[in-house]
């Protein structure tokens, strides 16, 4: 059976809208298993699945985890750091060994652009980019188009900016690619230095003051400003930052409308995000962290082959 | 008397530098060329006389390949001196330049010597040494230019690491100059280039690959230009890869600087494109650009802008290659493929004849590095390349000569096939049916 997203799930930018749009909805019969009592059900009973994190990460590698144990397959953690990788093994022997003892899905997490594609092509097993570099990190894209979708009711035609450090994120280019393909209408706002040269061929508009960009979007998804971004001369301070293009209170409240406000963490509060904005009203920063789990369910259950319209008896037991 | 002769009998004998673009036989004697035309007196009766038919082949003073990392000292296990030099003997190549970033560096002159007499002992395509510009290349003093160039080096450079101090660039361009040697020169700034895997525009954008501005080059590139201008050294710029570079020279060559520019076959070639899917095969520095650079490029060879085509050849391991793309080193290997790329690229599509074709790969490099070779007149070295420009075949990187296997053209069918290689009137590649 050819599943309907092919192998693997490497990034948004290989996917059409109607893949997209098949994986947000496959994970709506999925969000309830994570409000039951017993949060398990069999779907994925006796499936092997490893998280392969060669980067530190809280949020996705647990998220994906429970994904994984709710849907009751038996999954591993493997972080670098304590690993035959720090013994200096390359990706491609320690994917071939992990495969030797006969693994269905690998979750990778990189800190290289394309590990997660280079790995596919060099392993049976089904793969999904946690976050490859500053490539792409399709899961969360497709969490942030759930949220996103929950709120609007549609995805066609709203007006999301993607606030910060674009060039280094990973995030935001899925976000891109996703959003344009579902049809929304995509800016970008931050300092140029943080933009990537060629982001005008993106098909994005470009904001250059965080007040014009709060003017024009119905959402915005605001990066986790890296600090180590400072250290490589990109911005002068964080303090500077903060002051024109941290996303305030104030800031919000000049515009009459509501503006929905997206993070995909961690944040550091009081440089991109207040605090009072973080935890204020229109915050849905927290829902992207549950829809995250049962995103991540719908692309587990599909890449195993799972049919789309069986994912509620799949639930039971039944046929996938 | 017995003399060792070679007749290269009825082939179209193509040589830029005697005007010569005519069928005929070319006959060596003794490791030289003795003479070229139709109905040469040759004397049959001669035992030492070999004949080979060149019927439908081009018949060209042998290709030089002024730009190549042969890895030896240091990563014998990637290439050799002999290894390197049978792969320049199948690609074509009668004479290579060797440049000095191995381990040790040639910087000194044993370390040119030792490469020598390698050169010797492996009996194939000829190998000249060039000499690092400072000592370990690491940019600080000035390495022993006199007595390198004396134990055989023909020119420096520290390729792949470029020079970051303006005055000594400008130090090495005027002490090379009191030798009469080029000073070639890779153009990066440092500061731009740093961490950067692939050119910077839409596909590193997308890819997530920290990029190399075209202005890494071109800073560099007219940096040096500039102080070629003002010490009358020769300044030659390796592997030029982007259309402002193409401008930049031609500012400098109308303004009678002492400036030569070389270009390499993949940068003619191919495009940031191949990059798509994170293939490390096609990484190299300075990496593929766009469509409009390859376009400039390609017009800089046909007007004369650029002198050269080199290959860069860069073997690595299979094991470095077959990593994550921004740990995977750069380069890819070219002595074997050079002139099929060059023909399937620029020759079938008119851009350029094959007598242009000769002129960048044999004539030019000659003349610019002041070699032996490169001409057809009576008493020059008896180094020719015989080759097929119509004859198509794929590239299989398992049969290279050369012990790397990193090239993008792997499975291509490309046109333009070398049929044999002589050095010193003899035959040192014939292809094998």
């Amino acid at each position: 059976m050819t599943a309907p997203l092919g192998k693997d799930l490497l990034g948004l930018e290989s996917l059409s809208g109607d893949q997209i749009r098949l994986i947000l909805d496959t994970a709506e019969p999925f969000k309830e298993i994570s409000e039951r009592a017993i949060k398990k059900v069999p779907t994925l009973r006796g499936a092997t699945i490893v998280n392969l994190f060669f980067e530190a990460s809280t949020r996705t590698r647990v998220s994906f985890e429970f994904a994984e144990k709710r849907l009751s397959a038996d999954s591993v953690n493997i972080a670098a750091s304590n690993s035959s990788v720090s013994k200096g093994e390359t990706l491609v022997d320690t994917a071939r060994n992990l495969e030797a003892m006969r693994i269905d899905m690998v979750v990778i997490r990189h800190g290289a652009s394309g590990a997660a594609q280079f790995l596919a092509e060099r392993i049976e097993s089904n793969v999904i980019n946690a976050g490859d570099g500053t490539h792409e990190h399709p899961t969360q894209g497709l969490l942030d188009l759930l949220t996103l979708r929950d709120h609007f009711k549609r995805l066609d035609g709203i007006k999301v900016c993607i606030c910060g450090d674009v060039l280094h994120s990973r995030v935001a280019r899925s976000n891109i690619w996703g959003l344009k393909k579902m049809g929304a209408i995509v800016g970008v706002c931050g300092p140029r230095s943080l933009l990537p040269n060629a982001i005008d061929d993106m098909g994005v508009t470009v904001f250059n003051r965080i007040e014009e960009a709060i003017e024009w979007a119905d959402a915005l998804n605001i990066l986790r400003l890296q600090l180590e971004r400072m250290q490589g001369g990109y911005i002068p301070s964080l303090r500077e930052y903060n002051r024109v293009f941290g996303v305030t209170r104030e800031r919000l409240d000049r515009v009459k409308r509501d503006v929905l406000i997206l993070h995909p963490g961690p944040m550091n509060r009081g440089v991109e995000i207040d605090s009072d904005v973080a935890d204020g009203p229109f915050s849905v920063i927290l829902d992207q962290v549950t829809n995250g789990v049962a995103v991540r369910m719908a692309v587990l259950y599909l890449l195993s082959g799972g049919k789309p319209e069986l994912a509620e008896a799949a639930k039971k037991g039944g046929e996938r | 008397m017995t003399t060792r002769a070679l007749l290269l009998r009825g082939g179209h004998l193509v040589d830029p530098s005697t005007n010569t673009d005519a069928v005929g036989d070319l006959f060596l004697c003794d490791g030289k060329v003795e003479a070229f035309g139709s109905r040469l007196g040759v004397d049959d009766d001669n035992p030492g006389l070999e004949t080979i038919d060149c019927r439908g082949l081009v018949v060209s003073p042998g290709f030089i390949d002024v730009h190549c990392h042969l890895r030896e000292p240091g990563r014998e296990d990637v290439e050799t001196i002999a290894t390197g030099a049978r792969a320049a003997a199948a690609g074509g190549f009668t004479a290579v330049c060797a440049m000095p970033n191995t381990d040790p560096v040639t910087d000194n002159q044993a370390a040119v010597g030792f490469i020598i007499r390698q050169a010797q002992i492996a009996n194939a395509s000829r190998v000249y040494p060039i000499g690092a510009i400072t000592v370990g290349q690491k940019g600080i003093a000035l390495a022993e230019f006199g007595e390198m160039i004396a134990a055989g080096a023909v020119a420096l450079s520290d390729d792949g690491k470029p020079v970051a101090s303006a005055q000594l660039m400008r130090t090495a361009l005027e002490y090379a100059r009191t030798f009469g040697v080029p000073v070639a020169d890779h153009c990066e700034d440092p500061t731009l280039a740093l961490g950067g895997a692939m050119n910077e525009g839409a596909m590193s954008a997308k890819l997530g690959l920290r990029g190399i501005p075209s202005e890494a080059e071109e800073i560099m590139a007219i940096r040096d230009i500039l102080l070629a201008r003002r010490t009358g050294g020769h300044i030659h710029l390796c592997h030029m890869s982007t259309k402002g570079s193409v401008e930049l020279i031609r500012w400098g060559k109308e303004r009678q600087v002492n400036v030569t520019a070389e270009v390499c076959p993949h940068h003619l070639s191919l495009t940031e494109d191949c990059v798509d899917g994170y293939d490390t095969n096609a990484k190299m520095n300075p990496p593929l650009r766009t469509q409009a650079d390859v376009d400039a490029l390609q017009q800089a060879v046909r007007d004369g802008t650029i002198d050269v085509i080199a290959t860069d050849h860069a073997p690595h391991h299979y094991d470095e290659k077959e990593r994550e793309f921004a740990d995977a080193p750069n380069g890819i290997v070219g002595l074997e493929t050079a002139l099929a790329v060059n023909i399937t690229w620029l020759v079938k599509p008119g851009i350029i004849d094959v007598k242009t074709l000769v002129e960048k790969m044999s004539c030019a490099p000659a003349k610019i590095f002041h070699l032996p070779g490169g001409s057809f007149r009576k008493g020059s070295v008896a180094d020719v390349t015989v080759f097929d420009p119509k004859a198509t075949w794929t590239v299989d990187a398992k049969r290279f000569r050369s012990k790397g296997r990193n090239t993008p053209y792997g499975g291509q069918e490309l046109t333009g096939q070398v049929h044999l290689t002589v050095v010193d009137g003899r035959v040192i590649y014939r292809r094998q049916d």
